[in-house]
């Protein structure tokens, strides 16, 4: 995720926001409601008929909630977890194709827990006539999917879209949509909201043409840019799926993504964007969906004025915290994001690069089987540096590892192929051995230590025994 | 003169909110047309606007039962690659 502009002054802060900060991921927790059945356009990367509570995939969910229905869960989950700021609508269909329904949840929402920040995430073809309505609401951020702005490449994307009460078809149909699009994201920048770009990297398609996408959102203002890899496989029965069409690599991605960086302007990119479900709770990368159910939601009994009062406490104590720990950071570093992309040539000799399992981002706190993503940190004399948050089971590869199950040791080993050692709180004995043999060495001596301590004292370990000068870890191995 | 919805109708409300007549309704398993209500939109829209916006091919039907979204018209999908086509198996 590229950071493209400063925020407009009077636009919520973005700093709040779990989807848009680094340091705010890690303490404030996000909500989507799935209010939004109906959509108004077809995309060859979804299928319409995939309602699978195993699924993963952004936009899929298991249950579509009524207004009433998603006022009463963003209550209940409001009162639970207290550090919840941000409640979205993105799915299952287009917010914006749902008016009623999301407008319904919002105003209820506005009234009773007028301290969240309301987001949408939308295609774009109803922004312009819902941009006034949106914006009565506080909205402070909406997410744009955009994947082109040439309607010979979104004929190849979109195969139809529903416009002034006839479907529309091929290079037509994107062209109204891209239109709608760039109208409403200059619609929005006007009235000072930030715009978040989503772009779909689908190789073959739109990956030359994605640089093009991003000179254009970002001189019309987008707030940032987000790059998504596409997700293809032939088990979700999509368009895309069926025929084919490759999913882009690692390395695909992390070419596009440095290319807009090093683009002019001060521009800095974040890695945290998580694919998360529609209907997704808690912090990003920690699902806690199955607690708030519907029937789950309906047996509890919320005082949401007390809600209320009790997150504006820990929203503060929260905002103190952050305020410190970039005071810290500034010292400490000149930046004060980390730089998530992978630039070998960046890192100091003798850097021992290391994956953490964590689930509160301060302490070593996962066990091994549960973990699906770790904090991948670079330890050298210079300090320590957060390169990124990486995901071992992107997308689940089958029904074996798809869901709630963990992901295949296989997939984890090939994930954390750069890193010399694996801390987290425990892991099982099965693990151990091909974790070590591929070089990568399990520790989880440091239990429940804040990470810091953790990675000093191994770092330390390493130093003194003389291993950091035979395994140059981080650099021989990622620049392979 | 009326559609019909038939099982295939994933309950995505896509169609529900567009009836100029407040013919379409929840319902288990899936929604449902009043044919009693029902116009196919003649006289108010030139496309039936529930089969408009019908993400799902052959959800809706007319009344000899032919599609008015077949295999293949809204995914792209040739018979041949399409998740319920008998060819799956084949290739
Ligand atoms: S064809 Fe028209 S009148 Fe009939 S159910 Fe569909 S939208 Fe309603
Ligand atoms: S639009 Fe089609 S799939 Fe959706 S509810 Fe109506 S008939 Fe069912």
């Amino acid at each position: 995720m590229e950071l493209l502009s400063q925020p407009p002054v009077n636009g919520s802060s973005p700093a709040l926001h779990p989807c848009y900060s680094e340091q705010a991921h890690r303490h404030f927790a996000r909500l989507h409601l799935a209010v939004a059945p109906a959509c108004n356009i077809q995309c060859h990367y979804c299928n319409r008929k995939y309602d699978c509570s195993n699924e993963s995939r952004p936009g899929v969910v298991s249950e579509v909630l009524n207004p009433e229905q998603a006022t009463m869960k963003a209550l209940a989950v409001g009162a639970a977890i207290p550090h919840l700021a941000v409640v979205g609508v993105a799915g299952p269909g287009d917010p914006l194709a749902n008016p009623e329904r999301l407008f319904a949840t919002f105003r209820e929402l506005a009234v009773k827990a007028p301290d969240l920040t309301l987001c949408v995430s939308t295609n774009g073809l109803a922004l312009p006539e819902q941009v006034d309505e949106l914006v009565k609401y506080r909205i402070g951020h909406v997410t744009i999917t955009i994947n082109c702005v040439d309607p010979d490449i979104g004929a190849k994307i979109y195969p139809w879209i529903f416009w002034n009460h006839r479907r529309i078809r091929g290079r037509k149909a994107a062209e109204i949509l891209i239109a709608q699009q760039q109208k409403g994201l200059e619609m929005l920048v006007e009235r000072g909201v930030l715009v978040k770009v989503n772009s779909v990297l689908i190789p073959g398609i739109n990956d030359e043409h994605l640089h093009e996408v991003h000179r254009v959102v970002k001189a019309k203002g987008a707030f940032l840019h987000n790059l998504m890899p596409l997700i293809a496989r032939p088990e979700h029965g999509t368009y895309f799926g069926l025929t084919g069409q490759a999913e882009p690599t690692e390395e695909q991605l992390r070419v596009m993504q440095e290319a807009w960086v090093g683009g002019e302007g001060e521009t800095q990119m974040m890695n945290h964007c998580q694919q998360c479900r529609a209907d997704a709770v808690g912090m990003l990368g920690q699902d806690r969906g199955a607690e708030f159910t519907m029937d789950k939601v309906a047996t509890m009994q919320v005082d949401w004025q007390a809600a209320l009062e009790k997150r504006t406490t820990v929203r503060q104590t929260i905002e103190r915290r952050m305020a410190l720990q970039s005071q810290f950071l500034d010292k400490v570093a000149k930046k004060p994001i980390p730089l998530p992309v992978r630039r070998p040539r960046t890192i100091a000799p003798q850097t021992l690069r290391m994956a953490v399992g964590s689930a509160d981002g301060r302490t070593i706190d996962a066990h091994f089987g549960h973990l699906r993503e770790f904090l991948i940190y670079d330890v050298s004399s210079d300090g320590v540096h957060l390169v990124e948050r990486r995901r071992t089971d992107r997308y689940c590869s089958g029904p074996t590892t798809c869901g709630d199950a963990a992901p295949a040791l296989s997939d984890t080993i090939r994930a954390l192929d750069d890193c010399a050692v694996l801390l987290c709180s425990r892991i099982g004995f099965e693990p151990w051995r091909p974790l070590e043999e591929a070089g990568i060495q399990p520790n989880s001596e440091h239990a429940n230590e804040t990470i810091d301590a953790a990675l000093a004292a191994v770092y330390r370990e390493w130093r003194d025994s003389g291993r950091l000068d035979v395994e140059d870890t981080a650099l021989s191995r990622s620049s392979a | 003169m009326a559609l019909h919805i038939v099982a295939s109708c994933t309950s995505c409300w896509a169609c529900l909110p567009l009836c100029p007549h407040e013919a379409i309704s929840v319902a288990r398993p899936h929604f449902q047309i009043d044919s009693a209500r029902c116009t196919e939109c003649a006289g108010d829209y030139a496309d039936p606007q529930c089969a408009s916006i019908c993400p799902i091919e052959g959800a809706i039907v007319d009344s000899t039962g032919q599609a008015l979204n077949p295999p293949g018209s809204l995914t792209g999908l040739s018979p041949v690659n399409h998740p319920n086509s008998p060819f799956q198996s084949l290739t």
